[in-house]
């Protein structure tokens, strides 16, 4: 079972993943705007600890489900760079083989069931997962992360009242942005976004989704509650997407202020917020972090040039992975 | 021979394979102690109980959604949708998740799930239970589609559909719950892709999905009096399509009609005339004619119910006229 993080290793840990999630994506955001990554992408930078105070209270079997922002989960649930980094490019060596995309990536070895498109599309699928859990009386716990848009679907209510009635061992995470696309979450979602958990009966917490301890301290918490059946609980974080929409939603002064995003950048940054206490506790100093964001740095960097040079699938797999019995379904 | 009811048959798939793997369990509206509006299920709750046998309060996107989940992560669902029409309310569970995941994922993830629905107009049951859907689904590529035409070929395609690793969409047609078919007391399984030549002949090739079979065969009997000779043919599953049966008939024959219960327009009918076409055209004697349900939403009143769907005497009228040549100069 994973422990609170205490010791300094695994808070470095945490640090690092958090800058490797906002490493990737100042890589992709650069990728689109140099017009060298086919279509679009969500990025995660600014919601980092959300991403890494869950997933590191999480076991590797844990499985997750993601969203279209879902670059951060899938870094902070243990993908690898490259992979990913092929993946958005759309070439062979990619997670899914060139065929999901950004919005799709799944890492199933880490037990990431799949970013998803459909806004609120996962929510039965990580209860779905967490049903096999129980069915099978296995342990592992899932977590569905999702943002403050998908509120107003109506699966979310579906699956909640399933997932309560049955006592699934599932955590509802909602990333409250302050956004819905280009529209202010207040404008979409009337009264409380907890009571709306807490009307099934499932323990829900808002916290500061900028305070990678405090999210983690909760999960670790919550998980093994849930391991125990005593699932499920529902987060709402409350956190701050840097970026617009998407990587292409650059002129968005109509729907929120740039001082308003300058706010959060410079006084709530989570990465920024952790690396003061981790040298302010004597955990690291300036110059070992330094060089461990270099290293990030590289490695990231690397990455991108080994996926622009990978190569494409070969387009005889179009027609591969419809079926896992027809090896080619249009043969 | 014993003979047993459709519904019989479907009961004694289900428990056979649920005896067989411990992962195969049935989730739906009334499934349990009701065992369905249609007593389809009566018995299992009792066997396998409230955990394998899984009833959902009324919210179908819901307990299908967390279908997919728990079949990407290890068991294997057989979802019960109380009517074909309600396919609507989950199509995004349906076609956006479970259709896509494999593909999406490059081939890494797997939803092995059934969805048991039903089809089938006559029932007085008007335009929002009484649809057949089929075709609908069919167009979605990563769905498998069968279509039992006896309790004989319920059982076997639904043993098949629940060792099958994709989502299969099963759809039974209610009016036929009752009937009574051969079926064999040992184990048998029906692969999918297999049409079945319920009937030889040598004039006209009549081919018919689900209810529509017996239609054809009634045609068939009609004909015969007369001297004509058909050929029926079942294809039990339209994805996977039995091409080559069919088009080895027409050939043969030089005529056909094909004949679903589904809307007439952009279904199965004309997907199968247009294969036929395609591909056997310089066999042909005649177009292949369509016969679906008519392009009108299903009556109540069964005055008009009764005319929306092909009988045999209809076929046969129309298989008269294209073995006597009367159709190539219709306009």
């Amino acid at each position: 079972m994973a422990k609170t993080k205490t010791n300094s290793e695994d808070y470095l840990r945490m640090y690092r993943q958090m800058v490797r999630i906002r490493s990737f994506e100042d890589n992709a955001n650069q990728l689109y705007l140099s017009a060298k990554m086919p279509g679009l992408t969500h990025m995660y930078s600014g919601e980092e600890a959300v991403a890494v105070g869950i997933c590191e209270a999480l076991k590797t079997t844990d499985k997750i489900t993601s969203t279209h922002r879902g670059h951060g989960h899938c870094v902070a649930k243990g993908a690898d760079f490259k992979e990913m980094f092929c993946e958005l490019l759309g070439k062979e060596e990619g997670y899914c083989r060139g065929k999901g995309g950004s919005m799709h990536i799944a890492d199933q070895s880490n037990g990431n069931l799949g970013a998803n498109a459909i806004v609120g599309g996962s929510m039965g699928i990580a209860t779905g997962s967490a049903f096999t859990a129980k069915m099978l009386g296995k342990d592992d716990v899932t977590v569905c992360f999702f943002g403050d848009g998908a509120t107003a679907q109506g699966l979310m209510y579906e699956v909640m009242n399933m997932a309560a009635l049955w006592n699934l061992p599932v955590i509802y995470a909602c990333e409250n942005n302050g956004y819905s696309e280009y529209t202010k979450t207040e404008e979409i979602a009337a009264g409380s976004i907890t009571a709306r958990a807490e009307a099934f009966g499932i323990e829900a917490h808002q916290i500061d989704g900028q305070d990678v301890l405090a999210v983690n301290k909760l999960t670790t918490d919550l998980v093994a509650r849930a391991r125990k059946g005593e699932g499920p609980f529902f987060l709402e974080l409350m956190t701050y997407r840097y970026h617009g929409h998407h990587v292409g939603d650059i002129n968005r002064e109509y729907y929120r202020t740039k001082a308003e995003e300058k706010d959060w950048k410079e006084n709530r940054d989570p990465i920024i917020r952790f690396r003061a206490h981790l040298v302010n506790e004597g955990l690291a100093t300036e110059a070992e972090i330094d060089a461990m964001n270099a290293e990030i740095a590289k490695d990231a960097e690397d990455a991108v040039q080994y996926a622009l040079d990978a190569k494409y699938p070969d387009v005889s797999e179009v027609d591969m992975h419809v079926f896992t019995d027809i090896k080619h379904a249009l043969a | 021979m014993r003979q047993i009811t459709l519904s019989q048959a479907v009961n004694e798939a289900l428990a056979e394979e649920m005896r067989r793997d411990d992962t195969v369990f049935i989730i739906g509206e009334d499934v349990a102690e009701a065992g369905t509006p249609f007593k389809v299920l009566s018995g299992l709750v009792e066997e396998f109980g409230t955990n394998r046998v899984v009833d959902t309060p009324i919210a179908e996107p819901g307990f299908m959604g967390i279908a997919v989940g728990a079949a990407m992560t290890g068991a294997r669902p057989v979802v019960d949708l109380m009517f074909g029409d309600f396919i609507f309310l989950i199509m995004d569970q349906l076609c956006n998740q479970a259709a896509k995941t494999h593909y999406m994922s490059g081939g890494k993830l797997s939803v092995p799930l059934v969805l048991r629905t039903n089809m089938g107009a006559t029932r007085r049951s008007a335009a929002q239970h009484s649809q057949s859907l089929h075709a609908l689904v069919a167009h979605i590529p990563g769905l498998k589609v069968a279509m039992p035409s006896s309790a004989y070929e319920a059982k076997g395609l639904m043993k098949t559909a629940i060792r099958d690793n994709n989502p299969v969409v099963i759809f039974e047609d209610k009016l036929m719950y009752q009937d009574k078919a051969p079926v064999p007391e040992e184990e048998f399984l029906i692969p999918f892709g297999e049409a079945n030549i319920k009937r030889e002949g040598t004039d006209i090739t009549l081919i018919g999905t689900s209810s529509m079979v017996q239609v054809c065969e009634k045609a068939a009997e009609i004909l015969a009096a007369e001297g004509i000779s058909a050929e029926v043919i079942d294809p039990r599953t339209i994805v996977p399509l039995d091409e080559k049966t069919m088009l080895e008939s027409a050939r043969k024959t030089s005529r056909v009609i094909v004949v679903d219960e589904g809307h007439q327009s952009f279904g199965v009918t004309s997907e199968i005339a247009s294969r036929i076409n395609e591909k056997a055209f310089y066999h042909l004697d005649a177009p292949v004619v369509r016969m679906g349900a008519m392009d009108v939403p299903i009556p109540f009143s069964p005055a008009l119910e009764d005319i929306t769907v092909p009988t045999p005497e209809g076929v046969a009228a129309k298989a008269r006229m294209l073995v006597g040549g009367e159709m190539i100069n219709a306009a």
